[in-house]
């Protein structure tokens, strides 16, 4: 068993607020940016002032929101829009499947309150669908950057970046990952090596579960090895084959339903290209049911280290 | 633009509705009603009020055009052919197999600035073109055709309020008001009066006109903005099927796919109309 010694992670942050903090000095550097909002309050008054004519609040109308930013692609500019995951990819998809994606323009989806982030506001805030939602368009990149840092770069590699783009954010301070590995929209992060099982993470709490679990089951003498899948279209294929060599098991853990996200994309990859068994971990087949935040509901619907540990004992004594 | 003089309008949209009874003629039909009572509206823009240039499809100067109706794309691929978009022969190739005119507009053909169909999506596609233009400090316009039914569709109205907040009065909306779709009458269905007022309500300045009177058409549409700082639309009264008497005002001519025998009696009644319209 390898481990990769990990420097010491940064403090928790807001992804939103990292996106936020990146984007508005990169307005006064290139002309082509807009950044589009819904009345989110993402925005405060200086951020306002320092973007000038660049940004406009259209009010609460999602719609409207993906169709202007779709006129503005057209004309060269390179739109970020605002809003909350839950009506990005539910109520304007189809603004954005037909008036974004269809054409290919490069707008830039930037929805918060990703998963789980609304916590005690409830399912009509949860964003549990967007993944599968935004991954089965073409054209579409959807990323989900696990932390504070990881959002800066791929607010800065989105500028080079071809077509749409959906990332996904958070909407309170969550967990940095730790390691240096840069990150890089499509490529999977390697944030442990192992040879048992393979663990693959995608969002701040999941991949944080991830690499917890790994060193649970460590101590018990199972080595598992960290992905952190923060791009699930494209899908870095390789790298999880390369990952899931040899290794019995691979386990995927994620704010989102159990369909149709990243186990989804992962069940997809493998059955076709190296079949392995897969156990997904992340919201049951149910609208949430109970009051508490974030982590609270994390914790009650099991999409936790302790879990993912537990499911992989398991699994390995059932073999 | 062309400054075609009345006549030359006439036989134009004459013209465009014996190309799309052509293409409804051929294996797929094609949405005739609609593309009739918009015709007038079509040839109007683009033979006359639109800055467009067939050779320089994509000059950023140019006026911009999006169907939200898009299901009248037979309408659309007549227009830009007989404007010289697209050779005329090409529109046979509609709704068969290979040919690049699909259903609804696609991009793939020249002239067309945007993919539509879906109802309710051309005016916050037409916002934004019309914003970009005045942030880029160009002086094009943009156009918006819509169906009458279509503004049963709550999208519209968020673009309406939008389109007034941010004072895009580079932006103008037509109303194709044929007063049918689909399966019925329009205000049997939802309630869509009083019409001008709404829009008034929602900020716009507003014009009422005949859809099949070209001169009127060409007069307010060439000289909006009618209101500095509002965008405008035009509410244009239309009659489904315009053009052909024996479909005219009739639900059924919604979707057509003529038989040979009803082609040729539409071309006939066309040809007529040709000669009336030469004089």
């Amino acid at each position: 068993m390898t481990t990769t010694a990990a420097p010491a992670p940064a403090a928790p942050a807001v992804t939103r607020e990292a996106y936020r903090d990146r984007l508005i000095p990169l307005l006064g550097t290139d002309p082509r940016l807009m950044c589009l909002d819904t009345d989110t309050g993402l925005f405060g008054a200086a951020h306002i002032e320092a973007a000038g004519e660049r940004y406009l609040n259209l009010g609460i109308a999602e719609h409207n929101l993906m169709g202007i930013a779709a006129g503005l692609a057209f004309g060269g500019r390179m739109p970020f829009v605002n809003t909350m995951a839950g009506f990005a990819s539910s109520r304007a998809l189809e603004a954005v499947k037909v008036d974004i994606a269809y054409p290919a323009l490069p707008v830039r989806i930037m929805a918060t309150h990703g998963g789980l982030a609304a916590g005690h506001l409830g399912p009509t805030h949860h964003a549990l669908e967007d993944l599968a939602v935004m991954r089965t368009l073409p054209t579409m990149t959807v990323v989900v950057p696990a932390d504070a840092a990881a959002t800066a770069a791929v607010v800065e590699q989105s500028l080079d970046l071809p077509g749409p783009l959906y990332v996904r954010l958070g909407r309170k301070a969550t967990p940095a990952v730790p390691g240096d590995e840069p990150m890089v929209i499509g490529r999977a992060q390697r944030l442990r090596e192992g040879g048992d099982v393979v663990l693959v993470g995608c969002g701040p709490y999941p991949v944080a579960a991830c690499t917890e679990a790994a060193g649970l089951l460590g101590e018990s003498g199972v080595s598992a090895a960290v992905l952190n899948m923060h791009t699930l279209s494209p899908l870095d294929t390789e790298s999880l084959c390369t990952a899931a060599s040899g290794a019995s098991l691979v386990v995927t853990v994620e704010e989102h339903w159990r369909s149709g996200g990243l186990g989804g994309a992962v069940c997809e990859a493998l059955a076709e290209r190296q079949p392995v068994r897969v156990l997904r971990i992340g919201m049951p087949d149910q609208f949430s049911d109970t009051v508490g935040g974030q982590e609270h509901l994390l914790d009650h619907y099991g999409i936790t280290a302790a879990r993912t540990a537990a499911a992989v004992t398991a699994a390995l004594e059932a073999n | 633009m062309t400054a075609a003089g009345p006549v030359e309008l006439r036989e134009r949209a004459t013209r465009v509705r014996e190309h799309i009874a052509d293409m409804c003629a051929g294996p797929e039909g094609g949405h005739l009603g609609g593309a009739y009572s918009a015709a007038d509206i079509m040839t109007a823009l683009y033979f006359d009020v639109m800055n467009v240039d067939p050779a320089r499809p994509d000059a950023p100067e140019r006026d911009r055009f999006v169907l939200s109706k898009g299901h009248a794309a037979v309408g659309l691929y007549a227009t830009l052919a007989e404007r010289g978009f697209l050779p005329v022969d090409e529109l046979a190739s509609y709704g068969r197999p290979g040919s690049r005119l699909m259903g609804h507009p696609v991009r793939a053909v020249p002239g067309v600035e945007a993919a539509t169909g879906s109802l309710g999506h051309g005016l916050a596609l037409g916002c934004g073109f019309a914003l970009g233009a005045r942030l880029d400090g160009r002086d094009s316009r943009t156009f918006v055709l819509m169906g009458d039914g279509e503004l049963q569709e709550g999208s519209v109205w968020e673009a309406a309020i939008g389109a007034a907040s941010l004072g895009l009065d580079r932006l103008v909306a037509v109303v194709d008001r044929n007063s049918l779709q689909l399966t019925g009458p329009t205000d049997s269905i939802a309630a869509m009066e009083p019409l001008a007022d709404r829009w008034r309500g929602f900020g716009w300045a507003v014009q009422e006109a005949d859809g099949h009177d070209l001169a009127a058409l060409v007069r307010a549409l060439g000289t909006a903005p009618w209101e500095p700082g509002r965008p405008s639309v035009l509410i244009a009264r239309t009659v489904k099927g315009r053009g052909l008497p024996f479909l005219e005002g009739r639900t059924a001519c919604h979707y057509v796919t003529f038989s040979a025998r009803n082609h040729a009696k539409a071309r006939a009644v066309l040809g007529r109309s040709r000669k009336e319209d030469t004089g």
